[in-house]
């Protein structure tokens, strides 16, 4: 399997009063073709920045200060502003986490999709429409022909989101990054766009990039799962292997913390203290300041990767240790 | 060109665009609900400001040649318009009461005894005729500053929202200097400058009326910049122009309505304030209300000219303003949506 997507060192600053923080601190994942990686982590930690780093679309001030990113193996930083243009929607498409304003209220959904598919494409209105339609009927929107001509706000939460999964998917991306898909959705209908999305995943071939804090999503649609923490990816592996034998603290007490697996009758057990603002990530290891297992050389070192298991990527000393004396 | 060529021209792209208006209105869904609902609450402020309309429409439409019995001493080389046509009364010496068959001072016969509804002025000029001729005056005040100073506001506006940084710093110093100067010096100099025609008042007011649309555009396009539909199309790789022009200014065009409505009646009476102060427009109504303040302190008053031309600007302001309400309401995207 080769590598659709690959990013080495990205780095993403913001100027903070007393000196620019790495929002995203040089983070390397790569995305296969035809895989789910799922990007998990809690509100914060950089994962939706990660997101708008590999489309370029950082929000000002911030900005990429370092690393690669190449989509088969072009390198999308270097690239001329038209010609990233093209990439997005045509090489990678984003869906947003709030469906109810991510379509423009006041035009109707047909003429959405078909002004995306016809940015790419040169195909008539008439044409786009048609396609749009057909689009419609892929994810599942029920009397597709009929809802093309509505407007945004006679439209459900649920419907709008295969909108705009339709909207992303109408310029036949080879990576759709979705942020947060089903966050503001009720848990049913959550369930829906899932199926879709895995669905259209397995039809079209394409890879998607999830990013999301719900562990239970991973679950269901990932084929390998990157957890982040405090602008680092901490750990890195197939989903079973990372569900089965979590090797990072971290990630050990998010699942542990997952209500689905705890016993029942009995506290959830959580991670002690809390996320360290930017300004005063430690100097090692960032989980340094709230893992169980921490000695002196987690303050000192930032730990590198280390690979335990079959592409069980892990930065930990802890993890490390354990492994090399077992 | 002639200038009443210009005007016939004007009136035919005029009469066009209502009708290009009209059939927009019906075809779409929501600008035909906002109507049918504007014309439920709002039916006659609706036909008033028609009747203003249809008045001023009749008053711009002129040709040269042809006579009538009523009116004497006009060249036959002058365009004369439809009101001019039917309403140009005789002209008398002097005052006349409404309805009067002898001058107000001194019983003389009148040329045209009981033909001036509304009486005549100090030189004899039918007030009447006058005050429908004001019309035109008012609404292309109106009309022709909005359309200066809106798209003026839209783009400044817009682009110091969209784009921010230097733009943003560049048209806000532009914005406090003209809100930092007293308006009505600053109108007053203007016109000075350019001198006193109607092109130059309506210029002189839009210069000065445009910050405040700007500062309200700015703010919305802040505002809808956020939205993630906005950064959905810039995902899909949309370029700003066209987010620009598809995906903002159609997302302003309700505040862009309620602001012409308003700036509208508030630029009727700026102009009246203007002609108090002499640098007016000739023939408007604020004219003829400063040429007939003197007039009340004769004795017998004279009354017929003020009010007349009082009560025209008064009921177009009344309304325009209900309907501009009306409209506010019916346009509002957090009511449109509950009616729906």
């Amino acid at each position: 399997m080769t590598a659709l997507l690959e990013v080495g060192g990205l780095t993403t600053r913001f100027p903070l009063p007393g000196g620019s923080v790495p929002i995203v601190d040089g983070i390397d994942f790569a995305v296969r073709r035809g895989e789910v990686l799922a990007l998990v982590g809690e509100s914060g930690c950089g994962k939706s920045m990660t997101a708008l780093s590999v489309m370029r679309l950082v929000p000002k001030p911030g900005r990429i200060t370092a690393g690669s990113v190449r989509l088969e193996g072009r390198e999308l930083l270097e690239l001329p502003v038209d010609e990233m243009r093209r990439v997005r929607g045509a090489g990678i498409a984003m869906i947003f986490q709030e469906p109810m304003t991510s379509l423009n209220p006041v035009t109707r959904v047909g003429d959405q999709v078909a002004e995306a598919i016809r940015l790419h494409e040169k195909v008539g209105r008439a044409a786009a429409l048609d396609r749009c339609r057909v689009l419609f009927d892929q994810v599942g929107i029920p009397d597709a022909a009929a809802r093309v001509h509505a407007y945004p706000h006679q439209l459900s939460g649920g419907i709008k989101q295969r909108v705009m999964i339709a909207m992303a998917l109408s310029t036949r991306p080879k990576l759709l990054i979705a942020d947060e898909p089903t966050t503001a959705l009720d848990v049913t209908v959550q369930a829906q766009i899932l199926r879709v999305l895995r669905d259209l995943q397995d039809e079209l071939e394409m890879s998607i990039l999830l990013i999301t804090h719900d562990l239970g999503i991973v679950n269901e649609l990932s084929d390998r799962v990157a957890v982040m923490y405090a602008g680092r990816i901490i750990e890195t592996a197939p989903r079973p292997s990372l569900y089965s034998r979590p090797r990072h603290p971290y990630t050990q007490g998010l699942l542990r913390s997952m209500p689905a697996l705890a016993p029942p009758g009995e506290r959830l057990p959580e991670i002690p203290g809390v996320v360290p603002s930017p300004r005063d990530w430690p100097q090692g290891c960032r989980f340094a300041t709230r893992c169980a297992h921490v000695f002196a050389r987690c303050r000192a070192e930032v730990p590198g990767p280390a690979l335990l298991g079959e592409e069980h990527l892990v930065h930990c000393h802890w993890a490390a240790d354990a492994e090399a004396s077992s | 060109m002639e200038s009443h060529v210009v005007s016939n021209l004007v009136v035919a792209v005029l009469v066009a665009a209502g009708a290009g208006v009209v059939l927009a209105v019906r075809r779409s869904r929501m600008w035909s609900a906002a109507f049918a609902s504007l014309w439920r609450r709002r039916r006659a402020a609706l036909l008033v400001v028609g009747v203003y309309v249809v008045i001023a429409l009749l008053d711009s439409v002129s040709w040269v040649g042809g006579t009538d019995g009523r009116t004497d001493a006009v060249s036959q080389h002058e365009a004369r318009s439809v009101i001019d046509r039917v309403f140009g009364g005789r002209q008398e010496r002097s005052y006349s009461a409404p309805f009067a068959e002898a001058e107000f001072y001194g019983s003389a016969p009148l040329r045209d005894p009981g033909g001036h509804w509304l009486g005549t002025d100090m030189i004899g000029r039918d007030v009447f005729y006058l005050t429908l001729k004001g019309a035109r005056v008012a609404l292309l005040i109106g009309g022709l500053t909005s359309l200066i100073a809106i798209p003026l506001a839209l783009l400044f506006g817009v682009s110091a929202g969209y784009f921010g940084g230097r733009i943003d710093d560049i048209v806000f110093f532009v914005m406090s200097t003209l809100a930092s100067m007293p308006g009505l010096l600053l109108l007053i100099a203007l016109i000075m400058v350019m001198g006193k025609s109607t092109l130059a008042v309506c210029v002189a007011l839009a210069v000065t009326g445009w910050v405040g649309f700007c500062r309200v555009s700015r703010g919305e396009t802040l505002k809808l910049r956020e939205l993630e539909y906005v950064s959905a199309a810039r995902a899909l790789g949309v370029s700003e122009m066209r987010i620009v022009l598809r995906h903002i200014l159609p997302n302003l065009m309700h505040l862009v309505i309620i602001t012409f409505v308003l700036m509208f009646s508030g630029l009727v009476l700026s102009e009246a304030i203007l002609s108090w102060l002499g640098i007016g427009v000739d023939g408007s109504w604020g004219q003829m209300i400063d040429q007939a303040r003197n007039e009340l302190s004769r004795d017998p008053v004279v009354w017929w000219n003020i009010s007349a031309a009082g009560a025209a600007l008064f009921g177009l302001i009344l309304a325009v303003n209900f309907v501009g309400d009306a409209l506010r309401d019916v346009l509002d995207p957090r009511t449109v949506q509950e009616g729906e």
